[in-house]
């Protein structure tokens, strides 16, 4: 029941929003003084809250930097917790600024539903997590096998298309929530639980004896995890995907939290320069201040210093494909110029 | 009667002008502002790019289903992927509601008996089960019950071929052999043998006076019949076993645990409330009635089948509606532990094309359907016993 009543309120909202409301969202952001952001129900390493309450992670990291840009402060963002399938509709309808939670971008989502991708901040895949006991090696044994998997996910369908390309029947339990999917794997409803690596890692910390689960070496999928904005407001767009930039671009050009209010009064390097407001003003092409990337990189340092926090140091989780291009990664930012 | 009515039309008062200009302009408010909220929403979806319509539903779903009671798989369209939804929405909430019918029916009896014990019982379990939330309960049976069954490699088996274990109930499925057909001619032969056996036995009580045990009799006829074709025919029905493979129990029939919990929670908590209706219903009627009956030397099963039942039906059927209808939105609650209804299914529709308005509309239909067509079931079952009042 409690379902019907929250789509039920995402689509009053949908019905009942002003029409041209959502054509400015920094106007709307700046007047409410605060950063709706969307986030996950709880996944360790890219949205969950800690033990005083207060939401860290990657993806809640992002949230920061948007704030701090945009207003000037980290701290005023009011985090929304969004099951799977409410994401994209939370966001249509203007219940969130933007959402930063682990969502795949695909090509129906960006066209056809209301929604338009940033920027990738994680470049996921999805795996298979089975019991060490279960003594399979490889995805393709798993023939016949039940798999927990939460709804509303593109997670979902490469399960079945999983299946389907390799003549396997999986017979799929699928649950609202991710601690529900959890839950019944850990207890032994699923021989398997399916979906992104990282969060299969993250998981599997959280249980009491990790080493009694094993993640299969597959990645059926490509899963690059972008910021959600509404569709149509092409400044607030802007605005979320080159922050995302300068973030990378902090890295790229060794940028930290540390020597960023220094880097930004003795750099040398232009590029230093434009992306920090020394020369030009590169925060006004998106209305923004010109301090916008200093006031981002003090709250919540560059990417790499970002990833190190949430995922290396907690979750043991390797750069791997989201290592800098320049060191055999593929995350490569757009020149702020 | 067409008279007087014609001789009244020309002096239309003007309290009748007023009622009827006033319900024209409610009815006229109420489509305006269906209008607006129409044609609101078209623009809002319009601009914000989101599709609309109803193209969706032949296109190709994608998305696994557990449990399905028809021929699924991920390359069928959205609409059956909703149809596969329907289904076990409804086949669901059937169940639940015969079941909770028995149990309820049960309970109430429970509740009014003699017995000290019996009738505590009964209230304990009423009460629990009507005050606490539904969703507790099934999250219960679902996590804490039904997850401490052991593994399948190690499933309890009741009798041979009857497995129980965490991922759920497997029976022995039936099969046709050579001569089913055959078999299945002759059981219906039999069926309308003892049926016919019935309907004779109460003509004959009615003609005659001379009391003959039609209803045994008939099941007498029917079963002693269908047992011989079946040695007859070389026992046509075989059964496939579910035999542990790999991962899972393969073949036979299997009830899996969502739907398992779902059902059992849908059960209990409905009896619990069918039971007060029942309740309710018994103790309406006056025991002076039942006095009487006893007094004239009338057996105790006509007593209950002729005096109290059509009385106590008359207050215990409009309740059960509510509750019939209740227990068919309950079923939406099948999200929560993964079992794919209607509710499940239409939200990983929306997940996945963010067709929201159209999905809402389609839950809504049917959910308006289902209880529509209880309704008027219950109350054609209402008018029947009404009619047996004198």
């Amino acid at each position: 029941m409690h379902d019907f009543m929250k789509i039920g309120a995402f689509t009053a909202a949908a019905v009942t929003a002003a029409a041209g409301a959502s054509a400015a969202t920094l106007d709307d952001v700046r007047a409410a003084g605060e950063l709706a952001c969307g986030v996950s129900e709880g996944v360790p390493g890219f949205s969950n809250p800690n033990s005083d309450g207060d939401w860290v992670g990657l993806d809640a990291d992002v949230c920061r930097a948007v704030a701090a840009a945009v207003l000037g402060d980290a701290n005023a963002v009011r985090y929304v917790p969004l099951a799977s399938k409410q994401k994209v509709l939370a966001v249509s309808s203007g219940q969130v600024d933007m959402t930063s939670r682990t969502t795949t971008w695909t090509m129906k989502r960006d066209s056809a539903e209301g929604v338009d991708f940033t920027a990738v901040v994680y470049y996921d895949g999805q795996g298979f997590m089975v019991s060490a006991e279960a003594g399979i090696e490889s995805a393709k044994e798993m023939d016949g096998a039940t798999v927990c998997v939460t709804t509303g996910t593109t997670t979902e369908l490469n399960l079945a298309d999983f299946g389907r390309a390799n003549g396997l029947s999986l017979e799929p339990v699928v649950f609202e929530g991710k601690r529900e999917a959890v839950d019944a794997y850990a207890s032994g409803r699923c021989d398997a639980l399916t979906t992104d690596m990282s969060q299969l890692a993250a998981f599997r910390t959280s249980f009491a004896d990790p080493s009694a689960h094993k993640i299969l070496p597959e990645v059926i999928s490509k899963e690059p995890l972008s910021p959600l904005v509404a569709h149509g407001d092409n400044q607030w767009k802007d605005i979320v995907t080159w922050v995302v930039f300068g973030l990378i671009s902090a890295e790229e050009l060794g940028v930290t939290q540390a020597n960023v209010a220094e880097m930004a009064e003795t750099s040398k390097d232009p590029n230093v320069q434009r992306m920090l407001g020394t020369s030009g003003d590169t925060g006004g092409l998106i209305g923004l201040e010109s301090t916008w990337m200093v006031d981002a990189i003090s709250a919540v340092g560059n990417y790499g210093e970002i990833y190190d926090r949430n995922l290396t140091a907690t979750l043991g989780l390797e750069r791997g494909l989201n290592e800098l291009w320049t060191k055999g990664g593929i995350m490569y930012a757009m020149p702020i110029r | 009667m067409s008279q007087s009515k014609s001789a009244a039309k020309p002096r239309l008062s003007t309290q009748t002008a007023w009622s009827v200009l006033s319900q024209g302009a409610v009815l006229a408010l109420v489509m305006g502002i269906v209008y607006v909220l129409f044609s609101n929403t078209q623009e809002n979806l319009a601009l914000r790019g989101i599709e609309s319509g109803f193209d969706f539903l032949g296109k190709e779903a994608g998305l696994p289903i557990g449990d399905s009671l028809i021929d699924y798989d991920p390359t069928r369209g959205y609409g059956y992927a909703f149809l596969v939804g329907i289904l076990n929405t409804l086949f669901v909430s059937v169940l639940a509601i015969i079941f909770s019918t028995i149990l309820g029916v049960f309970v109430g009896i429970a509740r009014v008996s003699q017995n000290w014990l019996l009738a505590k019982v009964a209230a304990i379990y009423v009460e629990t089960l009507r005050n606490l939330p539904l969703l507790l309960t099934l999250f219960f049976i679902y996590s804490v019950v039904l997850a401490a069954l052991p593994h399948p490699r190690a499933a309890l088996e009741l009798v041979e071929g009857v497995y129980l274990s965490k991922r759920g109930f497997y029976l022995p499925r039936p099969l046709a052999e050579d001569g089913f057909v055959i078999f299945f001619i002759a059981a219906l032969v039999a069926f309308a043998l003892g049926l016919a056996f019935w309907r004779w036995a109460v003509i004959h009580k009615l003609r005659t006076g001379t009391s003959v045990p039609g209803f045994w009799g008939g099941i007498g006829i029917f079963v002693v019949l269908t047992g011989l074709a079946y040695v007859l025919t070389g026992r046509p029905v075989g059964s496939e076993l579910p035999v542990y493979a790999g991962f899972n129990f393969k073949g036979g029939i299997a009830m899996k645990p969502e739907f398992a919990s779902l059902l059992i929670g849908l059960v209990l908590y409905t009896a619990a409330y069918i039971g007060e209706n029942v309740r309710s219903g018994i103790q309406s009627v006056q025991a002076g009635q039942i006095e009487a009956a006893n007094a004239l030397g009338v057996s105790s099963g006509v007593v209950t089948r002729m005096v109290l039942l059509p009385q106590a039906l008359r207050v215990t059927i409009p309740a059960t509606t509510n509750d019939y209808a209740s227990l068919v939105k309950n079923s939406s609650l099948a999200v929560a532990i993964g079992y794919p209804d209607m509710v499940s299914i239409g939200g990983t529709i929306i997940g996945q094309n963010g067709q929201a308005v159209e999905i809402i509309a389609m839950w809504m239909a049917v959910y308006l359907t289902i209880n529509l067509i209880i309704s008027m079931g219950m109350n054609f079952v209402n008018a029947r016993v009404q009619l047996a009042e004198r």
